[in-house]
C-alpha cells in the first residue's frame, strides 16, 4: 500500500518562477482554491536571473512603438513559426501586466518625466525593455511573490512532482514528494497548470540551475499532451568562460544594449561581417551609427552586436573555430570603451549593470569598467514546449495547463531577449485565469490508487539497488551528450549517434543507486530528475534531426540553408498508445489577414 | 591538480560532526564547486542547497571557516590555503540535514508585515508619475535576495533566540522598503515598535557587514525605522502636544 499525505484543491500550479506565481495570483483572484508546489524556496526560481527587462511596447521612450511594432519584432525574431495568436496576445497585453506590476510593488527605473523607462535589446526595433538596472527579473519574482502571499495561496515549497494523473482523458492531480523528509504527496485537482520553466541541465554549458531538467516538458508528454517546436533551444550568446567554475553563468544582453561591443582576438568587431538578410534594412552601417543607436538616436540603426541570439551565438562560435578567438575559447565583450565617448563612464557602468560589475569583479577578478570580459555561447532557454491552445493555455490534455518556458508557440524558433518575463506575465495570468475557470465547471477526477503505488514502487527504487551506476555519472555524461552531439551546430550522424547514447544512458538511469535515507538526498533527487532529462534530451534530438533545414536557434551543417518548405510546419512530439515516441509535421496556422498585413509593412 | 580539504558538518537534526573530505581545486573555484565535487563523487547524499550560483538566488547560504557567506560566491583562493576550509549550516535557524536548515520562520515573518498600498494613480490610465531619485532611494533595499545571512548573524537571533519578538534585519530592511516607497501610504510605525521589536536592534552593523548585496542595513534601514519610532512616540515636543490636544496615540 502506497503511503501519502492527500491534499485537495482547485487549481494546482506546478512552479514558482514568474508564470507559475502571475498564475497563482489570477486563479486565486477567481476565488478559487489554489495550491503552488515549488521546486526551491519560494523566490528562488530561474526568474531571478533575468536581467535584461521585460518587453513591453508602452512607447514610453519612443512612441513610434506599438503592439504592432512588437508582434512583427516577434514573429520575425521566431522565423515565422510562431504562433501568431499567441505573439498578438503579448504584445497587445504585455503593457497592461507591466503596469500592474507597478500597482503590486515593483520599481521600475525612470523617464525624465517620471514613466517607466525602456532599454534596446537584440531583435526589438524601439526601446521597449522595462527594467530594473540588471536584475529586473529579481524586482519580478520578488513583487508577485510579496502580492501573493497574502492572497491565502498554499505554498508547498522544496516538493517534486513525479507524475501527473488522470481520470480517463482528463487531469486529476500530480503525485510527489518532498525534499525534506521524502514523503510521498497526492495533490488532487480540479485543473493543473504546468509552469516549470526549462531543460537547461540537460547541457553541460548552462546558466539554468540544478532544478530545469525539463519537469514539464516530460511530466505532460507522458501524460499524452503533445510537445512543440523542441528542435529550438536557444543559446545566449553571451555566458562566462573563465574561471571553469563560472562557465555557463550568464551576461546580461544589456551589456550590448547600453554600447557594449564584440570583438575578436584581432579586434575586429566581427559582427558586421555576418547580417542576415532578414535585418540588413534595419542594422547600423557603420560603428558610429551603431554606437549613437544605443545612445538613444532615433535615427540610428542598430548595431549587428544586437542582432537575434541565435546568430549572434553562432558568430561567436565561427570565430573561435577559425582561430580568431580570445584565449580561454570564446571572445572578447567590452563595455570599457565607452569611456572613449562619455564622461564618467565607470560610474556609468556600474549603475547600468551593476550585479554584472560584481559578478566578474567577485568571480573573474575582473573590472568591466576597465578591461573586455570573456564571453561565449551557453544554453539558456527551451523554445519549445507544451502545445497549448493560444488563448487559454490549455494543452491537449483536458484540464491541463502549461504557461511560460515549459510552454510552445509565442517564441517560435528563437526567442527575443525580454519576450521571456512578459512571456511570464502575459501567458502566467490567462493560465490562471482559464484554470480557475474551468476548475469552477468540473468536479475533482477520480484517482487510481495502482498508478500512486507503482510510481512510489518506481521513486524508492534507487534506494533498494546496490553499488551500481551512480546518479550524477549518468546525469554529467547525458548533458556531455547533447553538449557535444545536440549542441548549437547538429548534423544527422552526430544526432543518430547521439539517440545511441540516450537509449544507453536510459537503460543506465534504471540501474542508478543511491546511499543515505529520503531526507533531503540529493543523489535520489538527482535520480529521479534523470527520467525527465532522458525524455527531453530523446525528444530534442529527434525534432532536430526531423527538420532538416536551418532557421532560427536550429543550426545544421548538413543543411545550412533556411528552406521555405519547412517553414510551414512544426514538428509535434507525442507519446504513442505503445510508448513509442511520435514526431508529425503540423502546419503552421494561417495567420489572420490584418495580422500578414502588419507582417508586410513591417518588412 | 592541487587538492584541498572540506571540513564539512554533516548530520540530521542538530545531531551530527564534521567530516573531513579531499577535493581537486582548478582556477577560479568556489565553495560550492568544492561542495558539489565531493557530492558527485564522494557523498552522494550530501544535503546542500542552491540554484543560480551566481549571487543572485540567495539559496546557498553557509558559514565558511566560521563567516556567514554564500558558498557560490566565496572563492578559495580568498581563504586560507594551509588549513581546511570549514562549511557548516547557518545557525539561526533550525537545522534539518548537512548545511540545510529550516529557514520557514523567514516565510512567516514577512506575511505578518503590512502590505505594499500604493496611492492613486497620478494619471488617469492608471499611472504613476516616480522620480528616478525616488526609485534609487528604495531600490538598495530591493537589492535583497533573501539569504537570511543577516538573520544568520544577528545576535539577537543567533544568541538570544527572540523569534517571536524580533523579525530581524532581513524583515526590518523589507519594512524599510515598503515604508519609503514613494507610492506606499501604509503605516507600519507602531507595528515596528509594538510585534516588529525594531527596539532590540542594538546597531552593532553585523548584518551590513555579512550582506553579499552590501546593502547598507543598519544605516539606511535599521536606523531610519528607529528614527521614524522615535518621532512618533518618544518626542517630547510631540507628547506634549498630544497631551495639549488630547491624543489618544
Amino acid at each position: 500500500m502506497a503511503e501519502y499525505i492527500t491534499h485537495e484543491h482547485d487549481v494546482l500550479i506546478i512552479g514558482a518562477g514568474g508564470a507559475g506565481l502571475r498564475a497563482a495570483v489570477e486563479a486565486s483572484a477567481a476565488g478559487v482554491k489554489v495550491a503552488v508546489i515549488s521546486k526551491s524556496l519560494l523566490g528562488k526560481a530561474h526568474t531571478v536571473m533575468a536581467e535584461g527587462g521585460v518587453a513591453a511596447a508602452m512607447g514610453n521612450v519612443d512612441d513610434r512603438d506599438n503592439w504592432r511594432v512588437h508582434f512583427a519584432d516577434t514573429m520575425r525574431g521566431g522565423q515565422y513559426l510562431n504562433n501568431w495568436r499567441m505573439a498578438e496576445l503579448h504584445a497587445k497585453e504585455a503593457p497592461s501586466r507591466v503596469r500592474e506590476l507597478e500597482a503590486w510593488g515593483a520599481l521600475f527605473d525612470r523617464t525624465s518625466d517620471g514613466r517607466i523607462l525602456q532599454r534596446n535589446f537584440g531583435g526589438h526595433r524601439y526601446p521597449r525593455l522595462a527594467h530594473v538596472g540588471d536584475r529586473t527579473g529579481l524586482e519580478m519574482i520578488r513583487t508577485l511573490q510579496d502580492h501573493g502571499i497574502h492572497l491565502g495561496l498554499d505554498v508547498f515549497m522544496e516538493h517534486t512532482v513525479v507524475t501527473l494523473l488522470k481520470d480517463d482523458s482528463r487531469i486529476a492531480g500530480a503525485f510527489g514528494y518532498d525534499r525534506e523528509r521524502g514523503r510521498f504527496h497526492l495533490f488532487r485537482a480540479k485543473a493543473v497548470v504546468l509552469a516549470t520553466g526549462g531543460i537547461g541541465r540537460a547541457y553541460k554549458i548552462t546558466s539554468n540551475s540544478w532544478e530545469y531538467t525539463g519537469d514539464g516538458h516530460s511530466l505532460a508528454y507522458h501524460a499524452g499532451a503533445a510537445l512543440m517546436d523542441m528542435e529550438f533551444v536557444q543559446f545566449h550568446p553571451t555566458g562566462m568562460i573563465w574561471p571553469p567554475s563560472v562557465r555557463g553563468i550568464l551576461v546580461t544582453e544589456g551589456v550590448r544594449g547600453e554600447g557594449g561591443v564584440l570583438r575578436n582576438r584581432n579586434g575586429e568587431r566581427f559582427m558586421f561581417k555576418d547580417i542576415p538578410p532578414l535585418y540588413t534594412s534595419q542594422t547600423a552601417d557603420t560603428e558610429e551609427e551603431g554606437w549613437r543607436y544605443t545612445q538613444g538616436d532615433k535615427n540610428a540603426k542598430r548595431p549587428p552586436e544586437l542582432l537575434t541570439r541565435d546568430h549572434v551565438a553562432r558568430c561567436i562560435r565561427r570565430e573561435v573555430r577559425e582561430g580568431r578567438g580570445s584565449p580561454h575559447g570564446g571572445v572578447f565583450l567590452d563595455i570599457a570603451w565607452i569611456k572613449e565617448r562619455i564622461p564618467n563612464a565607470t560610474e556609468h557602468i556600474k549603475k547600468k549593470l551593476p550585479s554584472m560589475y560584481h559578478q566578474f569583479k567577485q568571480l573573474a577578478d575582473i573590472d568591466i569598467t576597465q578591461e573586455p570580459m570573456e564571453v561565449g555561447p551557453t544554453t539558456h532557454y527551451m523554445m519549445g514546449g507544451v502545445k497549448v491552445d493560444p488563448d487559454s493555455q490549455m494543452s491537449d490534455v483536458v484540464g491541463l495547463f502549461a504557461a511560460g518556458e515549459c510552454a510552445a508557440g509565442l517564441h517560435g524558433a528563437n526567442r527575443l531577449g525580454g519576450n521571456s518575463l512578459s512571456d511570464l506575465l502575459v501567458f502566467g495570468k490567462r493560465a490562471g485565469e482559464y484554470a480557475a475557470a474551468y476548475a469552477k465547471e468540473n468536479s475533482l477526477g477520480a484517482v487510481n490508487t495502482d498508478e500512486l503505488e507503482s510510481a512510489e514502487k518506481w521513486a524508492l527504487q534507487p534506494f533498494e539497488r546496490k553499488g551500481s551506476d551512480n546518479p550524477y555519472v549518468v546525469q554529467h555524461t547525458l548533458q556531455d551528450v547533447m553538449q557535444e552531439l545536440v549542441g548549437i551546430v547538429r548534423q544527422e550522424q552526430e544526432m543518430l549517434q547521439a539517440l545511441d547514447r540516450i537509449r544507453e544512458l536510459k537503460a543506465a538511469s534504471e540501474r542508478v543507486s543511491v546511499e543515505g535515507n529520503r531526507e533531503y538526498n540529493a543523489g535520489w533527487h538527482t535520480a529521479l530528475d534523470l527520467h525527465n532529462l532522458l525524455t527531453v534530451s530523446e525528444i530534442i534530438a529527434r525534432a532536430a534531426l526531423e527538420r532538416k533545414e536551418s532557421r532560427g536557434a536550429h543550426f545544421r551543417d548538413d543543411f545550412p540553408a533556411k528552406d521555405e518548405k519547412q517553414g510551414v510546419f512544426n514538428i509535434v512530439a507525442r507519446k504513442g498508445a505503445g510508448g513509442e515516441m511520435q514526431l508529425t509535421r503540423e502546419a503552421v496556422p494561417v495567420m489572420r489577414q490584418d495580422l500578414q498585413q502588419i507582417i508586410q509593412e513591417m518588412k | 591538480m592541487a587538492t584541498a580539504t572540506f571540513r564539512i558538518w554533516r548530520g540530521e537534526r542538530g545531531q551530527g560532526k564534521f567530516q573531513d573530505y579531499t577535493a581537486e581545486v582548478s582556477a577560479g573555484m568556489v565553495v560550492l564547486d568544492a561542495v558539489h565535487q565531493i557530492q558527485a563523487e564522494q557523498a552522494g547524499d550530501l544535503a546542500v542547497r542552491w540554484n543560480c550560483k551566481a549571487g543572485k538566488c540567495g539559496s546557498c547560504s553557509a558559514e565558511i571557516n566560521g563567516m556567514p557567506k554564500l558558498m557560490c560566491m566565496t572563492r578559495l583562493n580568498t581563504l586560507p590555503q594551509d588549513r581546511p576550509v570549514t562549511v557548516e549550516p547557518m545557525k539561526a535557524f533550525p537545522h534539518l540535514k548537512d548545511l540545510v536548515t529550516d529557514v520557514s520562520w523567514n516565510y512567516e515573518v514577512k506575511k505578518r508585515i503590512p502590505k505594499f498600498q500604493p496611492r492613486q494613480p497620478d494619471a488617469p490610465d492608471g499611472t504613476w508619475r516616480i522620480a528616478q531619485e525616488d526609485v534609487e532611494r528604495v531600490q538598495e533595499f530591493r537589492k535583497c535576495i533573501e539569504c537570511y545571512l543577516c538573520q544568520d548573524v544577528c545576535h539577537v537571533l543567533r544568541d538570544h533566540h527572540m523569534h517571536q519578538q524580533f523579525i530581524g534585519p532581513r524583515f526590518l530592511v523589507y519594512a524599510a522598503a515598503l515604508e519609503m516607497h514613494p507610492l506606499d501610504v501604509g503605516d507600519r510605525v507602531e507595528d515596528l515598535r509594538k510585534q516588529f521589536g525594531v527596539g532590540l536592534c542594538n546597531i552593532t552593523k553585523c548584518c551590513t557587514k555579512v550582506c553579499p548585496e552590501g546593502i547598507t542595513i543598519t544605516d539606511n534601514a535599521i536606523i531610519p525605522l528607529k528614527e521614524r519610532v522615535v518621532d512618533r512616540f518618544f518626542d517630547p515636543l510631540s507628547k506634549l502636544f498630544r497631551t495639549f490636544s488630547n491624543s489618544k496615540r
